[in-house]
């Protein structure tokens, strides 16, 4: 069983580690490389939970093999928190309580980031249908919603600053 | 799996040669790939990584059409604004697979070879009159798109060969499509039914050129001719619809399953032949 030695930048810096046949992305980032903030819900790309950037494109990381990211750019949720400080998606998931039990919060936010950085200013349907491939069994989505769309009006905020 | 091996060639021909081999399956975006490994439905000794194979990803004029590289992220395409301007209906098609993250991988090669019936990204490239660069161990071949999903899972690719282009034809002025399909609910669902309808209107607006194509009501999307026939000559009055949509359930041979009765099945894609008709028409410029 041959195993393919993997080099890729993850959030900025450079990473390395030996894939097995068949590992996913989301393997590697919980089991090679001790990110364990991507979750698996699914595996099969239904739920988010798993979700990166790559490239700058929102995954499901449990739908990318482990050696197609050689050489390319991966994003976690370990990545989103500046120096300790909170990104504020992750200050509103926590002031609007937009999470229980929190499986789905790191897919949740990696894609809501992902939404804001591509369109500052979305309607709420437009979050709503951005966010359509995270589940979330415990909110109801709401809060999560309330969040995301009140952290999209400071980031702008901030920007005008 | 423990045999399974991984290679990303970036020749077109070496590709084909890898793919010869048996136990080799094509990786293009992987939303159906990766599924189909996790659940042993697929056991391939290698997977041949369709993405570096040069001109797979990308989209480019030429010709007075577009050439998309069949790799290319349903995501990308929809970012694409000639693109989007010359082929709404195609790209609408293609943007309806998954979620905002499966848009992210998944393309309109892996949505044709994986030979759903359902598949949404088919049914507009069929009645855009695409057509298939396809590369194998044996040359290079050009076919029509319809041509390639022969049953459920099955297509008519040989051993060795995948797509590595799709060709959109020379776009003339006044000419549009659209693409429809039925799901239970908004978002994250399989076509019940689905329809591509692709129209080029002439100097007066009426229609010169119409096809129509079908998905989820038979084995595989079908062009139905004598329902783009139906239209040619008109400005879509409602006798013109209505032969439409009876020439398109004439050619529904749809299955009952838990998504919608066969009976049903056939009504809704009349339904939606004759709603996207009207938004391809609309979108040409056409004035009823």
């Amino acid at each position: 069983m041959s195993k393919t030695h993997v080099t890729t930048t993850v959030n900025g810096d450079t990473a390395e580690f030996l894939a097995s046949p068949g590992m996913t992305l989301l393997d590697a980032l919980r089991d090679e490389l001790g990110l364990t903030g991507a979750k698996e819900g699914c595996g099969s790309g239904d739920c988010g939970a798993c979700s990166v950037m790559l490239d700058g494109r929102l995954v499901c990381s449990c739908l990318v093999l482990a050696p197609e990211v050689e050489g390319r750019r991966v994003e976690t949720i370990e990545g989103m928190a500046q120096g300790g400080q909170l990104h504020p998606l992750q200050q509103k998931f926590l002031e609007h309580a937009a999470l229980q039990c929190g499986f789905c919060t790191p897919g949740l936010l990696v894609a809501s980031k992902a939404l804001l950085d591509a369109n500052p200013d979305p309607t709420e349907t437009e979050a709503r249908y951005w966010l359509a491939g995270n589940l979330c069994r415990c909110t109801g989505y709401d809060k999560i919603i309330r969040a995301v769309m009140d952290a999209a009006a400071e980031l702008r905020q901030e920007r005008t600053a | 799996m423990s045999q399974l091996a991984y290679i990303a060639p970036s020749s077109p021909e070496e590709a084909a040669s890898a793919l010869a081999a048996s136990g080799a399956r094509p990786l293009s975006g992987g939303t159906d790939l990766l599924v189909q490994l996790r659940a042993g439905r697929a056991k391939p000794d290698v997977i041949v990584d369709l993405k570096k194979v040069a001109g797979a990803i990308g989209i480019r004029e030429a010709g007075g059409g577009f050439v998309i590289g069949a790799s290319t992220s349903g995501a990308v395409l929809g970012e694409h604004a000639g693109l989007v301007r010359a082929w709404p209906g195609v790209v609408e098609g293609a943007n309806l697979i998954g979620s905002t993250q499966v848009q992210g991988r998944a393309s309109l090669a892996g949505n044709l070879c994986n030979a759903s019936p359902a598949a949404d990204g088919v049914p507009a490239l069929i009645a855009a009159r695409a057509t298939c660069l396809i590369v194998g161990p044996n040359g290079r071949r050009e076919a029509p798109v319809e041509s390639i999903a022969v049953g459920p899972g099955k297509t008519s690719l040989a051993p060795g060969e995948f797509i590595l282009e799709f060709r959109l034809p020379p776009r003339p002025a006044r000419a549009s499509d659209a693409y429809l399909r039925l799901i239970p609910r908004t978002e994250m669902d399989i076509a019940v039914a689905g329809c591509g309808v692709n129209l080029v209107l002439d100097a007066a607006g009426a229609v010169a050129e119409a096809h129509v194509a079908i998905g989820a009501v038979a084995p595989t999307a079908l062009l139905v001719a004598e329902a783009g026939a139906a239209l040619v000559g008109g400005k879509l009055d409602e006798a013109s619809l209505d032969a439409m949509t009876a020439a398109v359930r004439a050619a529904c041979r749809p299955i009952s399953d838990k998504r919608g009765t066969a009976d049903y099945r056939t009504r809704i894609a009349g339904v939606l032949a004759r709603r996207a008709a009207l938004i391809a028409f609309e979108r040409a410029g056409g004035m009823r």
